[in-house]
Parts: C-alpha cells; structure tokens; sequence
C-alpha cells in the first residue's frame, strides 16, 4: 500500500498525553483521507450538542492520501472540526508546504483533543513530539511567530503552522495560517485552535511517502501534467494573471457584487483587476508544493510587499466595501495573513458593517471616529486591524457578519449561507453556483462545487447560466466530485484541466488500490451524505438551504444580469431527489445503505 | 453602427483594451476578431452585453462585445 503512512498522531492537550495510532484502512477505503475520513471520525468521535469553543470539540489536521507524493499540487491538508461559526464539519483547505512535511514526518493525520492549561505549541520531527510553552510567542502575529519558532527549532526546513492573534481572541472569522501566507481560511477554524491554548505546530519530516506502482505513476503523471499544461486556463491563465483575473469576467457577466450585494455591476472594475494588478504590482509568482500552475502572488504595494492578493481578496475589501484603492486592499489583505483571519468573511463582514451604517442601525457614536462608510480605504483597513484584535466596534465585527447583523436586529444584511459569507459572485445571475451555495454543507462557499466553471468559464462544457435545466446534475456531481479532490491532497484548481479518470488513475497508482471511477465518485457522494448528517443532527432543516433574501426577491438593478432573481424553490425539491434525499432534505435509509453510510 | 470591443487578459497585448468601432450592418463576431489577428479557437469566453455568444453572433448597433482568451481562478 502507497500514499498513506498508516499512522496518526493523537494529542490530548488536556493531560499533555501524546499517541499514535493505526490509520483505519477499512474506513480509509470509504472515505479516502482529507476531508472525507476526517469528517467521519469527527461525526463518529465528536457528540453533536458539543460547544465548538470548548476542550470537547476536537481538531482534526487532515493530509490527503496523495499529499507528499510527486503528484501534482498535493501539498494540500484539510482542518476538520465543529465549526464556531455554525456548528457544521468545517473542513478547510490549506496548501503551501506544511501538508507534505507532516507526511514526511510519518503521519497522516494530527487529531487535537482537550485544552492546555496554558499557551503551548506542539514540535513535531519524525517520531519526536513535544508540547511546549509557548509564552514567548502568544500575542505575536503570524510572520513573528513563524520566524521565532523556526529559530527556537532549530532547523530552517521545518514548516510552521500557527493562528494569529484573531484566533487567540477567538474571533469567529479565524483562520490558521501556515508557510506565512497560506491559509485553512473558512468556518473560524482558528478559533477553534485558540481556544484550545494552541498557537502552532512546527513540523520536520525526513521520511519519504511511496508510491506503490512507481512505474504506472510515472506513465499517469505525464499525461496529467501534459494536460495541466496545454489547458488555457491552468497552463496560462492562472500562471499568468493569478485569480484575480476572473474580476473582469465575472462583472462583464453581471454577477461582480458590490457594496454588499447591492449592485452586480461595477464601472471601475478594471481598477482592482487581474490584468491591472500584474501590470503594476507583481513582483514574483508563488507556487504550493509540487505545483506547476503556480497561481500565487507576491506583490508590492504602496509602502509594503507580501502575498496575494487572490479574487475573492480583492473584492471583499474592494468593491463589495466600494473600494477601489488597490494598495488598500493589499494593506488589509496582508492583515489577514499577518493577524490569521479569512479574507473572504473579514471582508464581508466589514461591508455588511457598511450597509448597517448605510442604513442608519449603527449609531456614529460605536465608532471612535473611525470612518465605515462604502469606499471609504482608510476605515475599512482599520477595521480590518481592530477586528482582528477584537477592538471596541471590532469586536463586534470579529464575531462575523450574521451575528453583527442579527445583533442590530437585520440578519437579512448578512450576504451569508449558515451564517458563512458568500463569496465573488452574484447568484441571481448564476443559477447553478446559486443552488450550490445554498446547498453546500458548510454554508456560502464557492469551492464546494465550483459551478462558475461550467456556467462562466465553459470547463468542461459551457453552459447557460441563467438556464435552470440539467443544474441539479451539474451540481450534485460537482459537489461529490469536489469531495474527492478535497480528500486526496490535491488542490481544486487541477480540476480545470483534470478528469475524475485522472484522479482515479493517480490515486490507483499512488496506492494500489483499484477504485473504478464510479467508486472514487462514490466516496464523494459518501462524504457528502455524512457531512449533512452532521448539519441535520444540529438542527438543520431544508429551510437553511436558501439564500439571503435579497438575493431571491430583489431583482439585479443595473449591468449585464440585470432583472435577474436566484430561482432556488424550483431547484431545491428536484435536487433533494437527485441526491437520494426526501422532500425534507434528509438521506433516506436506501440512500445510506447504497453508500455504506 | 456603433459597437464597443472590450479585450481582456492576453488578447491586449499589443492591441487594445476598449475601442469603439463603427461597423457595417450583418457583422458577426468573427469580422471583428479576424483583423485583430485572433483566432477563433482562441477565444474561450465571448459575451455580448453579457450573454453567450460565439463567433458567428451577428452584432448589432449600441452592442458591447467581451472576449476573453481562456482564464480561470477561484
Ligand atoms: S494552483 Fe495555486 S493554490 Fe493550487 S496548489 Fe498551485 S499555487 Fe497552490
């Protein structure tokens, strides 16, 4: 057997008690690694009604079967855990190069029990781990604590892993952030870490993962990479501009949010574009581990440089916020990173803070003087700061914007699936990526079942966005497909150029196995099930697979989708059947027992 | 009539990012991308006021016309 170490490291931070244990490869087959098998475990380990912030819940830091492995982009892990934020699976992906030096380190899996009675971090090289104090790095930012624990360990090729000071002040909009910049970014996944009194974990690995058919990974790996780079979109697109290309398609599409969701259609858009930002601002591109695309930037601004930003970046701090100030949304971007917070929600947050003063619900005096108004640069990057560190009005905003929202008595200005914020793109002008939002297992996410592929970009085939037929299909395989590549370690952006046979044949070859593609796809569906039970086991009903309402009963104002609604009471019912759910958007018993659920 | 060309990403290199241009009635797409040196399997994403269209969408006065060579992200 290849891929896996077949070890996993539990750490009881409670009683300061480290184990290993034997990778369940009967459970391994159904739900491969990542965010299949780290999901099961959590719903299998974690009692439903446990708080997310308390020493009961448990973190599961999740690697992908081909992570480590010479396949590409699989330098990716996953954070599986009850999310603060709403309570689903939150399962968030991060790449760089911690993943794979986890897997070099023997294990496939870190599982994060308990709380430590005071600040600690964990080091980890090969078989040796330690809990250790980590007083001299509590409070620090992400790029401090990285450069001290690297020089505490010892060893320049160790990876870090750490929250910011966002996650110690348990801000529900915490990410974890590791090889500086990368980030485990949705569901308040770093919180989660913080409140556990874990600042990070520092990891160096000297072992290497085996494939088990060398010479068949060696035949399935040129064809992969040969189509990665005779695709227009991962061989010269996404290594060209970077993500944030997609601003000018989105908006000449109508569907580019601004000011909270207001309008769909931006003038200036090409301000804050892929192709503006390159012309003036890259310095260098950055690429995660074993990855020929290479979708990352590093850019200057005025005053400073760091990484990013990416698309959806780019438009929570700037246009959704009505900001158009390219070194702005740098400087908060570079926050993010630095103070470990997700720069979609924290963007996303700050604009429905916007809407609420708009509106006249905030009252000027909550804000010390600081500006929040739409296109106002200067009082969103500081609110961006004070939220992070959970400051006066901030630490309302830290707590995400359905909570803000609601809290002022208007939840419906929240532009948020339960409770996680919708990213880039105007689903009443993209009926499928709309259904997927509303139906994504952990809330308003777009890399669930990323239907701007087929709806915008015509990946694999072009469909009509505004067209309701054939989405149900489109969206139930994108989803369970979707879960696969989140559960093997690769990253999603493969998927522009890459088949489920070419998953199937990597992961064949990487482990021996013989999955046939409709048992690979299979396991997607599987995960998929198990994560809504979790959702259905909170208290989830069909009525939080919608969307805000503005987003289904005020039509688009102006721009090229103008007139449009997000028609989601006529998708929902026919995608419940399709996934083998009743009319309630429960699993029937002949659903689970195909799956093996 | 009056029709507005917007190019993006690559397709600007060396030629134009919006040009107004005044064209004979029964013009289609590909009329417009041939003297701009662009090929039809070239262009990935072509939006016409922001609608599908392809390159034998005939054009019309007051249209604005988007293309794109393939791009992508997330
Ligand atoms: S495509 Fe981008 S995000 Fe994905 S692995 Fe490569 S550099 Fe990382």
């Amino acid at each position: 057997m290849g891929g896996y170490t077949g070890k996993v490291l539990r750490i009881n931070l409670t009683e300061g008690k480290i184990s290993t244990e034997p990778l369940n490869m009967e459970l391994a087959k159904k739900y491969l690694s990542g965010r299949g098998l780290a999901g099961k475990m959590f719903f299998d380990e974690v009692a439903a009604d446990v708080d997310a912030l308390s020493p009961e819940n448990t973190m599961y830091i999740a690697t992908g079967v081909l992570t480590g492995t010479n396949a590409p982009t699989s330098g990716r892990f996953m954070v599986v855990t009850k999310s603060p934020l709403n309570g689903v699976i939150a399962s968030s992906n991060s790449g760089g190069y911690w993943g794979a030096q986890l897997k070099f380190a023997g294990y496939d899996m870190v599982i994060l029990e308990g709380k430590a009675a005071k600040p600690v971090y964990i080091a980890i090289t090969d078989d040796k781990v330690e809990i250790k104090d980590a007083a001299n790095v509590w409070g620090k930012d992400v790029y401090a604590t990285t450069e001290a624990l690297k020089a505490e360990f010892g060893d320049d090729k160790a990876k870090v892993l750490t929250i910011g000071p966002a996650g110690e002040t348990l801000s529900l909009n915490a990410a974890i952030m590791n090889d500086l910049f990368r980030a485990a970014g949705r569901s308040g996944v770093g919180a989660v870490m913080g409140s556990k009194n874990l600042k990070a974990i520092v990891v160096r690995g000297t072992g290497k993962v085996v494939n088990a058919n060398p010479d068949e990974m060696k035949n399935v790996l040129s064809a992969a990479l040969g189509k990665i780079k005779e695709n227009g979109v991962t061989g010269a697109g996404l290594p060209t501009y970077g993500t944030a290309v997609l601003v000018n398609i989105i908006n000449e599409s109508g569907i580019f949010p601004v000011n909270n969701f207001q309008e769909s259609y931006d003038a200036n858009a090409e301000t804050v574009s892929g192709e503006t930002m390159t012309a003036n601002h890259l310095i260098k591109k950055d690429a995660c581990y074993r990855c020929p695309i290479a979708c990352g930037r590093y850019s200057k601004w005025e005053g400073g440089q760091g990484a990013g930003p990416e698309y959806e970046a780019v438009w929570s701090f700037g246009p959704d916020c009505g900001v158009h100030d390219y070194d702005a949304i740098h400087v908060a971007n570079d926050l993010c990173n630095k103070l470990g917070m997700d720069s979609i929600s924290a963007g996303c947050t700050i604009a429905t803070a916007m809407e609420l003063v708009q509106k006249g619900y905030v009252k000027p005096e909550e804000l010390e003087g600081i500006p929040l108004e739409f296109g106002d640069a200067k009082g969103m990057v500081e609110w961006t700061r004070k939220m992070a560190y959970g400051e006066g009005f901030g630490a309302k905003l830290a707590q995400g914007s359905y909570r803000l929202a609601e809290s002022y008595g208007h939840p419906e200005l929240s532009m948020s699936v339960k409770k996680l914020d919708i990213p880039a793109y105007d689903p009443r002008g993209i009926q499928g990526h709309g259904l997927q939002y509303a139906t994504s297992n952990r809330g308003g996410c777009h890399v669930r079942g990323y239907m701007v592929s087929p709806e915008i970009l015509g990946l694999p085939q072009k469909l009509d966005k505004d067209s309701l037929e054939g989405k149900t299909t489109w969206v139930k395989i994108f989803q369970d497909l979707t879960a696969v590549i989140d559960s093997i370690g690769m990253c999603l952006f493969t998927s522009f150029a890459l088949g489920l046979s070419d998953y199937t044949a990597i992961v064949n070859a990487v482990t021996g196995f013989n999955y046939t593609d409709a048992e690979l796809l299979a396991c997607g569906d599987r995960i998929y099930n198990v994560e809504r039970l979790q959702n259905l086991r909170i208290g989830m009903t069909t009525a939080d697979d919608t969307l805000p309402p503005r987003l289904l009963n005020d039509p688009i104002p102006a721009g090229p989708s103008k007139g449009s609604v997000h028609r989601l009471p006529e998708l929902l019912p026919a995608y419940y059947a399709e996934r083998g759910w009743d009319a309630a958007g429960v699993p029937t018993a002949e659903t689970l027992k195909n799956l093996g659920v | 009539m009056r029709v507005t060309i917007k190019l993006f990403a690559t397709f600007r290199d060396g030629r134009f990012k919006v040009e107004e241009q005044d064209l004979s009635e029964g013009t289609c797409v590909l009329d417009v991308i041939q003297p701009l040196n662009i090929q039809a399997e070239e262009l990935a994403i072509c939006l016409l006021n922001g609608k599908d269209a392809n390159e034998h969408t005939v054009l019309n006065d007051g249209d604005t016309l988007a293309l794109f060579p393939p791009v992508g992200g997330g």
